[in-house]
């Protein structure tokens, strides 16, 4: 293979990871306070039960995410040199922007809203966990806004094959840049729900019937309840967006090779790059025209239409982006259906948690990780539709990247790959080995010993 | 913006400044970490868990420090980003894999169950080890002008284990401070023999970069260059008698002025560190690349450069706030 397609594979499975951990650092930070603010205002243990343990997953999810996102700006020099010499201009200070308004402050205050509990007065512990909640949505901001102008580029100008920023707001606020925010950002939320009703339910189920089990299940089943529906709605006006900026991208999400009027919207076929034609197509006539253009008759545009005279493809892969949009929404349904029977479940005669039959908790468990599932694959379909294009009419991917040897990226490649695994094993294992624990009763913290707890600072620096 | 003179000419300069206090403040406080996790094998099972206390809340900002490094190269300088960081494609990414195994052993180690504690430790050891090793020989390779050769992989060879036997050193300066009694002792026999990397590493450099180019010569031994240049070796070679004369008689009674060898490491690291800058400036990428060839457009180092007026300071405001609160002795590390 060559060294392109092995950087882009590595590139793939590198952000791939990363993204796992930041969509579950973004919201629960925010969730953590939640708890903490409520038992700060109540003085109910239950909410500290909850914060505690989830406080944990935290750090370790933290962990995760920091160094997979080292490794992340490591690559644009490795791998894609072509990027930062191209446009370096505009996304130069769009991350350095992310490492000082958001890296340092999570960084920071992280170490004090873990472990400076007992050293810290209680103001300043809540005060740290919203300092390091606030940091990481600020580093998803900058990182979407680059991410999105890589989409929808404008206020900049191209001086000798260098962009120039002329306008920094309409780089900033460039059309892509809201929608994709707040469908991320509702990625995140949706992510944590499931991730904590799944792991409240499984421990629920193995007999640690907590009052903290208990709050933490509702919050995460009535969370997604409300947020899944705002989150079709913004994926809805996305795509609208989308059909605007990058009309190549929708023709693939939808599978739809012709421009023509009165779209269907194809439910299952396989797309047949040799061919340029859908074979085995089930569709729902019309609908996708009504979807894209309000009206059943609207025009929409083709796949074939992005093919040059001389025929160079100046669209994506059809299959992967048609797929991968499809498991996104697919998954996006199934949050609907179970977090709606599961609040109905919770709700009637105000039965609560006991109201919810064995076979729900086990969907719960199931679903523990279908945040991920759908924030992937929502990705995929973003950054798949965007080839050939790695900035949208700007540069192609091909002229970015790196002159390096294949084998060299290759095996690169292979070693991320086995950390990664061994990595994804290890955490999805202790998740549940701390519920177990949690649910045997066992306090997953060392026990204080009785000086430390009279004076933390047991001997205090001259 | 034209106020305060030719922008092409003094932005380049301060973003080479900004870069090279990050890298400094990066290899002095990563250092001490990543030096913690190479002194691992040498301690029993408690004392790590103190020694893991001791960098417990830190760690991670220590290393945002070589992220807004990184990153400065890659705003500031993007021509060179490239450059060093393709030729250094295979130390990078054993580092990258380095900082990742020790980066979450910290978090798994605590979590896991314990028979599997142990691995994690070897996990933490091994990542520390593999980031502080091909850090030096990064920093050998950077000096011979980022060409392969045999010989310059050698020089990369020797800098790698100079360089993690010096961060042993700030690592072992750092347990003095932040803990007591047995292993206090212990950690000044590590400083003790640490010291040693640190004089060979700095002596190595300062051997071979004049060698390497006659550029750099002739800045260090040209009249009257050298005698305004003299009190750095000179100074140097003072703190290093001190130091070592110090340690040989720490712990001292009420375990009064446990930081001073952590402060004196910092500034043996400072001057070490002056002297590279000195040699390599105005070069970015050695004998091929100025920081004013290689520099962004104005426009974008202006707009950074504003932010970073009022963001840096904010940011060393609160790494205060926090080695202030967690300042004494290491305790247990305890999530609440
Ligand atoms: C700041 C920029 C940026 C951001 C925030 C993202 N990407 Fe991206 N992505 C790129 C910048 C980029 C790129 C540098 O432009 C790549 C590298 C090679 C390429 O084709 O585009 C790319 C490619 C790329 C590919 C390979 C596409 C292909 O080659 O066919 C995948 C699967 C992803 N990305 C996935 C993601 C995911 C899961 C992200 C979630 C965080 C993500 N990207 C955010
Ligand atoms: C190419 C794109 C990306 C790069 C270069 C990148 C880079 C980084 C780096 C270097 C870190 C570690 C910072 C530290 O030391 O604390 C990090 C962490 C983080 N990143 Fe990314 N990242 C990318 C994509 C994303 C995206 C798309 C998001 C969110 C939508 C995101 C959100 C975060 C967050 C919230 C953190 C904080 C750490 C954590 O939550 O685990 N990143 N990223
Ligand atoms: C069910 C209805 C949904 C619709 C109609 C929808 C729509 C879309 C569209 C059109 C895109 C591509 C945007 C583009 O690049 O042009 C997208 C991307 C994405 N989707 Fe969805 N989505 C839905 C559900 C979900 C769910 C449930 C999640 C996660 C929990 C999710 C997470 C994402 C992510 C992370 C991206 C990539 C980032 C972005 O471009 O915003 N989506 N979605």
């Amino acid at each position: 293979m060559e060294t392109l397609l092995l950087s882009r594979i590595q590139f793939a499975a590198n952000i791939s990871f990363h993204i796992l951990f930041p969509t579950i650092t973004i919201a629960l930070g925010w969730v953590l306070l939640f708890f903490k603010l409520r038992y700060s205002r109540s003085g109910e243990e239950r909410w500290m039960e909850a914060y505690r343990f989830w406080v944990k997953i935290f750090a370790l999810s933290f962990a995760m995410g920091v160094v997979s996102g080292i490794t992340m700006s490591f690559q644009f020099g490795t791998n894609w040199p072509g990027f930062m010499e191209t446009v370096g201009n505009i996304a130069g200070p769009l991350l350095a922007y992310e490492i000082m308004t958001a890296f340092f402050l999570e960084a920071v205050f992280l170490g004090i809203m873990l472990f400076g509990f007992s050293r810290v007065p209680n103001w300043l512990h809540t005060t740290a966990t919203f300092l390091v909640a606030f940091g990481t949505l600020m580093s998803a901001f900058w990182i979407i806004v680059l991410n999105s102008w890589m989409h929808t580029p404008q206020g900049y100008e191209m001086i000798d094959g260098v962009a120039h920023a002329t306008d920094w707001s309409a780089i900033i606020f460039n059309p892509s840049m809201p929608y994709r925010l707040a469908h991320m950002v509702l990625a995140s939320f949706l992510t944590v729900s499931f991730l904590i009703a799944g792991v409240s339910a499984f421990r629920w189920l193995i007999g640690g019937r907590t009052e903290g089990v208990r709050v933490a299940l509702r919050t995460a089943v009535f969370g997604a309840a409300l947020l899944i529906p705002v989150q079709i709605y913004v994926g809805d006006m996305h795509g609208l967006n989308t059909k605007e900026y990058q009309p190549a991208k929708v023709a693939a999400m939808e599978g739809n090779w012709e421009t023509h009027s009165g779209v269907p919207l194809v439910l299952f076929a396989i797309p047949d790059e040799e061919a340029r034609e859908n074979r085995f197509e089930i569709g729902i006539p019309k609908l996708a025209s009504f979807i894209l253009t309000h009206d059943w008759n609207g025009e929409v545009k083709g796949l074939n239409d992005f093919v040059t005279e001389d025929g160079e493809v100046l669209h994506p892969r059809a299959s992967p982006v048609f797929w991968s949009f499809r498991v996104m929404v697919g998954t996006g349904m199934l949050m609907l259906l179970v977090s709606w029977t599961a609040s109905a479940l919770i709700l009637r005669k105000k039965r609560g948690v006991e109201g919810l039959p064995k076979p729900m908790l086990y969907l719960l468990v199931g679903m523990s990780f279908s945040g991920w599932l759908a924030t992937l694959a929502g990705w995929y379909t973003t950054e798949i539709g965007r080839q050939p294009w790695l900035v949208h009419g700007v540069m192609t991917t091909k002229e970015a990247v790196a002159d390096v040897p294949a084998s060299l990226v290759l095996s690169s490649l292979i070693a991320y790959l086995l950390v990664y695994a061994v990595l994804l094993i290890a955490y999805i294992y202790v998740i549940f080995f701390l519920a177990r624990r949690m649910s045997r009763g066992e306090a997953i913290e060392p026990k204080i010993s009785p000086s430390h707890a009279a004076n933390p600072r047991t001997m205090p620096a001259e | 913006m034209h106020t305060f003179g030719d922008p092409t000419v003094w932005l380049p300069f301060v973003f080479a400044a900004l870069m090279g206090v990050s890298i400094l403040i990066y290899v002095v406080l990563d250092g001490f970490d990543l030096g913690v996790g190479v002194l691992f094998p040498f301690a029993e099972a408690d004392e790590k868990d103190r020694m893991i206390a001791s960098i417990g809340p830190f760690w991670d900002a220590n290393e945002t420090w070589l992220v807004l490094a990184i990153g400065l190269m890659l705003v500031a300088f993007p021509a060179a980003h490239g450059t060093i960081l393709t030729a250094l494609y295979l130390p990078v990414t054993i580092m990258l894999i380095g900082l990742i195994l020790r980066g979450v052993a910290f978090e798994f180690r605590a979590k896991a169950p314990a028979p599997q504690k142990r691995t994690w430790n070897n996990a933490f050891f091994a990542g520390s080890l593999m980031t502080s090793l091909s850090q030096g020989f990064m920093l050998g390779m950077y000096v011979m002008g980022l060409e392969w050769s045999w010989i310059n992989a050698g020089f990369g060879l020797l800098t790698a284990v100079f360089l993690t036997v010096g961060y042993s050193f700030i690592g072992a300066t750092w347990v003095i401070h932040k803990t007591d009694e047995h292993l206090q002792r212990k950690a000044v026999d590590w400083a003790k023999g640490g010291i040693w990397g640190l004089i060979l590493g700095i002596g190595a450099i300062s051997l071979a970069t004049p060698f390497v180019s006659t550029r750099i010569f002739d800045k260090w031994f040209s009249w009257p260059e050298a005698a305004y240049l003299a009190p750095l070796p000179i100074l140097s070679g003072l703190i290093v008698v001190w130091l070592w004369s110090m340690l040989r008689q720490m712990p001292f009674a009420n375990d009064k002025w446990s930081w001073l060898p952590f402060v004196a490491a910092t500034a043996l690291w400072i001057m070490a560190f002056g002297g590279m800058a000195y040699s390599f400036y105005p070069y970015v990428v050695p004998e091929q690349l100025t920081i004013y060839e290689a520099a962004s457009a104005p426009e974008s180092l202006f707009i950074i450069l504003m932010g970073t007026c009022i963001v840096l300071p904010t940011i060393l405001g609160y790494t205060v706030l926090a080695y202030t609160i967690f300042r004494g002795k290491a305790t247990e590390l305890r999530y609440d």
